[in-house]
């Protein structure tokens, strides 16, 4: 009897069968995060240690070889909260209607076509689009509502997509129930199906925050400045801005320090990482809470 | 007994057709449902019973592909001359199969209806909210709780909640659909005693895969089979071999379905 439990070869097989693959995968999932790693060394030792609080106060001096990017950190924040305003109410608005509304005919299928090729449109071409759309037909100019609406076009597709998502991971039977009672379709969607995929379309718009923080091109042509030694008072005017400053001291200007693009690149780096913690925070949080 | 032509219709079906595409769900049935009786529908998986509830309070307009051709009257009103459709389903309750607590707490999952139909004074909606909980039999487990989450309510005090849910709508008629499928017995016993006791106040049509708790609580039971409706009648009367058709004695006795 008991040699039925006792360890058999086919059993010992598997289990080193088991911990081959538990390891490959463990070390190419190790090899992924060695990048970021890597990055986040490399820029925190070349920056020499010249990150400080009035590296973030101060204005760039010296044609720009010295002093700090308190004028593009304040643009790249400009840039973001105004992409944000017209993205976000766009973006959700579309994504109720897509999920909520929408039957699936050919228009809605075509929509959703142009959604994921609007989202591989490479940069430039997004830039050229603000260029031509923003700065020169509608004629604002290049200024801060250009570049923000080039970068809302561009994260239209993020903004949506995850939204879509969210809404759609409220059950159906939800919807179903509140239908039953009489309810019609906004009361259901601002009764329930919002307040059970918020967490959800928040994290997506932070996403988006994060990504917007980065973009360079389609700012360059349409509202960012190379140096402006005052900030902007409204959306019509330029602005500097974190990504293109970092372009500009790396490549353009002669004389910068070498650690200088290294602590602008790590202050870029540390938004963006923040902001991906927050969403992830925030993300943990509201699943923490969720009622079903 | 009443004769039944003496009674009330309340819901009068008149060679109602329903399609998904170019599937028939359900063929050209014509049958009355009377005020104040539980009317029970039974057959097999694919018959047409879900579908001839959503189309009963126009839940067909909310559902891709499904087309309903006949005609439905409500107290001798055709559905689909009600002008204001939110109304209609005010007036029809529903309880589906499996219990939907929804993320809100006991007391707003109650409350709802009552607001979405424009109550906003908190004594009369806690008048609501206890009377509706305690018809289905769930005030007495969940009185201090009021404000704790309903869709952590275990399944059968769910399935409760979804009944007391369709109650405050003050419906007219209330829609089961195989209410038992996710509940123990005993609970299923309980909720079957409530609707008894709701039979006086409402209409009540209960679908259910269960030919004996049709048996126990339908006054008259229309058997559907494959998209038909087969035959219909006085429920004893159905048990008792006084049928029309072979089929609905061999469903009966368990030879298929």
């Amino acid at each position: 009897m008991s040699s039925s439990f006792a360890t058999t070869s086919l059993n010992e097989k598997n289990r080193l069968r088991e911990r081959l693959f538990r390891g490959l995968f463990g070390l190419v999932t190790i090899t992924l995060i060695l990048p970021v790693i890597i990055i986040l060394i490399t820029l925190t030792v070349k920056s020499q240690g010249t990150i400080s609080l009035s590296f973030f106060t101060e204005y760039p001096r010296n044609n720009m070889t010295e002093g700090g990017i308190f004028p593009a950190l304040v643009g790249t924040l400009w840039l973001v909260a105004v992409a944000l305003i017209a993205s976000v109410p766009l973006g959700v608005s579309a994504a109720i209607y897509l999920s909520e509304y929408a039957r699936d005919n050919w228009l809605t299928r075509a929509i959703n076509l142009a959604i994921i090729n609007l989202a591989g449109v490479p940069s430039i071409v997004h830039a050229l689009f603000g260029l031509g759309a923003f700065v020169l037909f509608f004629n604002f100019g290049t200024s801060i509502l250009a570049a923000s609406l080039t970068l809302a076009v561009m994260t239209l597709p993020v903004v949506i997509v995850s939204t879509r998502e969210s809404l759609q991971a409220v059950p159906q039977s939800f919807r179903e129930a509140c239908w039953n009672m009489g309810a019609t379709r906004w009361q259901t969607i601002w009764r329930i199906v919002l307040p059970n995929s918020i967490s959800g379309i928040l994290t997506g718009v932070i996403l988006e925050v994060s990504r917007t923080v980065g973009e360079t091109a389609p700012i360059m042509f349409t509202g960012a400045a190379l140096f402006l030694p005052f900030l902007p008072t409204s959306v019509y005017d330029q602005t500097m801005a974190m990504s293109l400053h970092l372009y500009i001291i790396a490549t353009q200007v002669p004389g910068v320090p070498p650690s200088l693009p290294y602590s602008v690149a790590l202050s870029l780096i540390g938004i963006v990482m923040v902001l991906n913690a927050a969403s992830i925070a925030l993300r943990t949080y509201l699943r923490g809470q969720k009622k079903w | 007994m009443v004769a039944p032509d003496a009674r009330a219709k309340k819901l009068e079906i008149k060679n109602l057709t329903i399609r998904y595409g170019d599937q028939v769900a359900l063929h050209a049935a014509s049958f009355d449902v009377y005020e104040n009786e539980i009317f029970g529908i039974i057959g097999p998986a694919n018959s047409g019973k879900t579908s001839f509830l959503r189309a009963l309070n126009r839940m067909n307009e909310m559902t891709p592909g499904m087309h309903v051709a006949g005609e439905v009257r409500f107290d001798g009103l055709d559905v689909n001359d009600w002008r204001d459709v939110y109304a209609l389903r005010r007036r029809i309750g529903v309880v589906f199969p499996l219990p939907v607590g929804l993320p809100l707490s006991i007391y707003d999952n109650v409350a709802l209806a009552p607001r979405l139909g424009g109550i906003r004074k908190k004594a009369q909606l806690d008048e609501i909210v206890e009377r509706c909980l305690t018809r289905a039999a769930l005030f007495d487990e969940v009185k201090d709780r009021l404000t704790s989450l309903g869709s952590l309510l275990s399944g059968g005090q769910q399935q409760r909640l979804t009944i007391a849910r369709a109650l405050s709508q003050e419906p007219e008629v209330l829609l089961l659909d195989e209410f038992s499928i996710a509940v123990d017995p005993v609970t299923t016993m309980r909720i079957e005693d409530v609707l008894k006791e709701l039979k006086s106040e409402l209409t009540i049509v209960l679908v259910s895969n269960l030919v004996r708790q049709a048996r126990r609580l339908a006054d008259r039971t229309a058997f559907f089979l494959g998209g038909e409706l087969v035959e219909v009648g006085d429920t004893e009367a159905l048990f008792t071999r006084d049928v029309q058709d072979s089929r609905t004695t061999d469903y009966l006795e368990g030879r298929f379905g």
